[in-house]
């Protein structure tokens, strides 16, 4: 029952093997990209739910703080900050890719892709 | 000044990438990004000197002390990457090739040299940190800027290769980043001085099991160990070529750098191979590795191609050496990181010059070339003996120090795969002499002009000095190697 | 029996005076995110992003060319390099100043306090600028492609 207890992990762990099976299993590339996105999403979440301290409130000392409060952990919170920066500049570059893709190709369905590869090599 | 070298040598390619977009006419932005290279290699010499002479360097970045703030730290290991990551940074920016093969759109060339230098930040910014998820971060900075250089290849295949190598890419990064999350929660920090030294008590942990697992299938990724390498040869053949001679140069051995780094530095040669016996692991695959990579390429018609499978196979015997864990292999791997970089970097500046005349990088384009691009083929010749391992060649050097490492640990029958193996390449390199001077000309062409040859034959002709002339490759690696193992000199 | 084409957006009355009242609220957000920073949530990178949705707003509506007439392309990509070099330059200059690289400290030499300060504004301008004109240059390859 121990392992129910962590809740938030499940979670994360569903979440990674959802993006994780949509990057292998889909053919179309758009939806590899959202794979990925759900992945990365997943790791995020399980950085902010390791920040959070049982009763800790928000990192900010308030006037009059006597040293007794409990705060949040605020670090992986700013690391997620970059780590979603690096989410976005990867899902720009992917989709990019993607357009780019199209017009060369006429299609971004994988299988399609590599018969054409094929066929031109 | 001096003493903020080792923050400035990241802080500069990085400046000097947005400057590129301000400067925009393609001849001031590559005389730029050249001075840029030089200027970071002079500073790796200085660090990788005063870090011999004097020890560690550590810098507080913005004033933080470390374990609180990200600490830039170099010990001989690192110095050592450093220098090999400029050097090849400085052959192949300023050579004539650097723009053959792609498919630029009229006056987007500053953009490309800013993807460059960006991807050049990112690699000394992975080797200069002692922070875990700042290695993460220039690790981003490195893949982003890579998967756009590949991209820009002159066939659409190019496009492909890119994604999946920005997808396999994303995965590992994602991985590393779970594992050094791991890492944190266990720990409560992200300094790697200070994780080892937090660590040993730890090792227990199931957390931190899995973290380590997270690491090293990440690192792996990145480093294109077999089975992880998929996504290397599309992308090294459809890149254009000086992307593929600087990635294939630096990209792996900066991924070499970080797996080394984590095993012995973060948790330790004892817990890695005596607990957890990671070299019955590494050590078949890296061995599967030199026979599948050097199998492969013999059957390759692409010269791009057949480069990059001997790459998966060079990254085997690198791994090999990881997998000793003891000086010898550990020296025998490191000095391989600096003579593969030389001699593929030199072989694919090679090719990159036979695409410049010829237009294309089958084998077939080199057909009878040896009469019409003498020096060019010659440096092909020289690299592919270096990539056998013929005495005199800085590829020789390596390979002795492998089988001597394996000797040494007793595993008699890997020092008699390790010679098997470059066997095989005597096949593939003895296909290309063959093509090269006894097949019929294909084409008109002549030698392409000294811009071109020459960075190709510095870098041919450093493999062929430090074959001989190994005082500053294995004295370098063996002080690294002392440096991972935590042995004082 | 002709098709009558779809009513472009622009002609739409309702989005385009709703859209005039909107861009300058979200740019006067944008820039209260920004210099709030300091003291409560927010700094250069959500301002830089708001910023920049004003500008696409104003670009889905009346058309891309429009805001290209706004905000050419080559103001965009200084713009990404000036906020970079903004950063970086702040950097270098605490170097300057006998610090260490990004040690806003040093940047005034009566109060280390006052120097953190004007440091972290400045490097959030720079954050700002380079966000902003980065979501709005991948605005404009993405929906710019395939027109020209």
């Amino acid at each position: 029952m121990e392992a129910l207890g962590i809740w938030n992990y499940w979670g994360v762990v569903l979440l990674m093997m959802i993006g994780l099976y949509t990057v292998i299993a889909r053919d179309h590339l758009v939806k590899k990209l959202i794979g990925l996105g759900i992945f990365q999403v997943a790791v995020i979440l399980f950085y902010v739910s390791m920040g959070k301290v049982t009763g800790g409130t928000a990192p900010i000392i308030p006037e009059g703080a006597d040293g007794s409060e409990v705060y949040s952990n605020p670090l992986p919170h700013v690391l997620m900050l970059t780590a979603i920066v690096v989410g976005v500049a990867t899902l720009a570059v992917g989709l990019a890719l993607v357009i780019r893709i199209r017009e060369a190709y006429g299609t971004v369905e994988e299988d399609e892709l590599q018969r054409q590869n094929r066929a031109g090599s | 000044m001096s003493e903020h070298l080792s923050a400035l040598i990241v802080v500069l390619p990085l400046l000097a990438a947005p400057v590129c977009l301000l400067l925009r006419q393609t001849r001031m932005v590559r005389a730029w990004t050249s001075i840029v290279a030089w200027a970071c290699l002079c500073m790796a010499l200085t660090l990788l000197e005063r870090v011999h002479t004097g020890g560690v360097i550590t810098y507080a970045m913005g004033g933080w002390d470390p374990p609180l703030g990200i600490e830039y730290r170099l010990d001989a290991l690192n110095a050592y990457l450093l220098v090999i990551v400029t050097a090849i940074a400085s052959v192949v920016f300023p050579s004539g090739v650097i723009l053959t093969d792609t498919s630029l759109p009229e006056g987007k060339a500053h953009l490309y040299f800013a993807a460059l230098l960006l991807c050049l930040a990112g690699l000394l910014g992975i080797t200069s940190t002692g922070d875990l998820f700042n290695v993460f971060v220039f690790v981003e900075i490195t893949s982003l800027s890579s998967y756009t250089l590949i991209s820009l290849g002159k066939n659409r295949q190019a496009l492909t290769a890119a994604f999946s190598y920005l997808v396999m890419g994303t995965i590992g990064g994602t991985f590393l980043l779970v594992g050094i999350g791991f890492l944190y929660q266990v720990t409560g920090t992200l300094n790697m001085n200070d994780l080892a030294l937090r660590l040993p008590e730890l090792l227990g942990s199931r957390t931190i099991l899995a973290g380590f697992a997270f690491l090293m299938v990440g690192g792996s990724i990145k480093l294109a160990v077999f089975p992880l390498h998929q996504w290397l040869p599309n992308a090294y053949t459809h890149a254009p070529a000086a992307v593929s001679a600087f990635i294939a140069a630096t990209a792996t051995k900066v991924s070499y750098y970080l797996l080394a780094r984590i095993i012995f530095t973060v948790f330790g040669a004892a817990f890695v191979f005596d607990a957890l016996h990671l070299h019955w692991l590494l050590m078949p695959l890296a061995i599967a590795a030199m026979f599948a990579g050097s199998l492969a390429a013999v059957f390759q018609t692409d010269l791009k191609r057949l480069l990059a499978y001997s790459s998966i196979a060079q990254i085997g015997y690198m791994t090999l050496g990881l997998c000793m864990a003891s000086e010898t292999g550990l020296t025998g791997g490191i000095v391989h990181l600096f003579n593969h970089a030389l001699m593929k970097g030199g072989l694919f500046l090679a090719v990159a010059c036979v695409v410049m005349r010829t237009g294309s990088s089958s084998v077939n384009a080199i057909s009878g070339l040896g009469r019409k691009m003498p020096l060019t083929m010659a440096a092909i010749v020289v690299g592919g003996l270096s990539l056998i391992g013929v005495p005199g060649t800085a590829g020789f050097i390596s390979k002795w120090y492998l089988v001597v490492g394996a000797l040494e640990r007793g595993w008699y029958a890997v020092s008699v795969l390790i010679l098997l193996s470059s066997l095989i390449a005597v096949v593939y390199v003895w296909r290309l002499v063959e093509t090269a001077f006894f097949g019929v000309p294909e084409h008109e062409v002549c030698e392409v002009p000294w811009t071109s040859w020459l960075p190709t034959w510095i870098l041919i002709g450093a493999t062929l000095v430090f074959g001989i002339w190994t005082d500053v490759t294995v004295g370098g690696a063996s002080a690294a190697a002392r440096a991972l193992l935590g042995v004082t000199p | 029996m002709s098709i009558k084409p779809p009513m472009r957006m622009r002609e739409k009355v309702l989005l385009r005076v709703a859209s005039k009242a909107f861009i300058p609220l979200i740019l006067l957000f944008a820039l209260y995110v920004q210099f709030h920073g300091d003291f409560g949530p927010g700094g250069g990178f959500q301002a830089g992003v708001i910023f920049a949705a004003g500008f696409v707003l104003f670009g889905l509506i009346f058309g891309l060319e429009a805001l290209q007439q706004v905000v050419p392309w080559s103001i965009v990509e200084r713009a990404v390099a000036l906020g970079l070099l903004v950063y970086g330059g702040v950097g270098v200059s605490c170097i300057l100043r006998g610090g260490r690289f990004l040690d806003y400290g040093v940047l005034d030499h009566h109060s280390p306090m006052h120097g953190q300060h004007l440091g972290i504004l400045i490097i959030e301008l720079g954050v700002g600028l380079t966000v902003a004109a980065t979501m709005l240059a991948i605005f404009y390859a993405m929906a710019g492609r395939g027109r020209a």
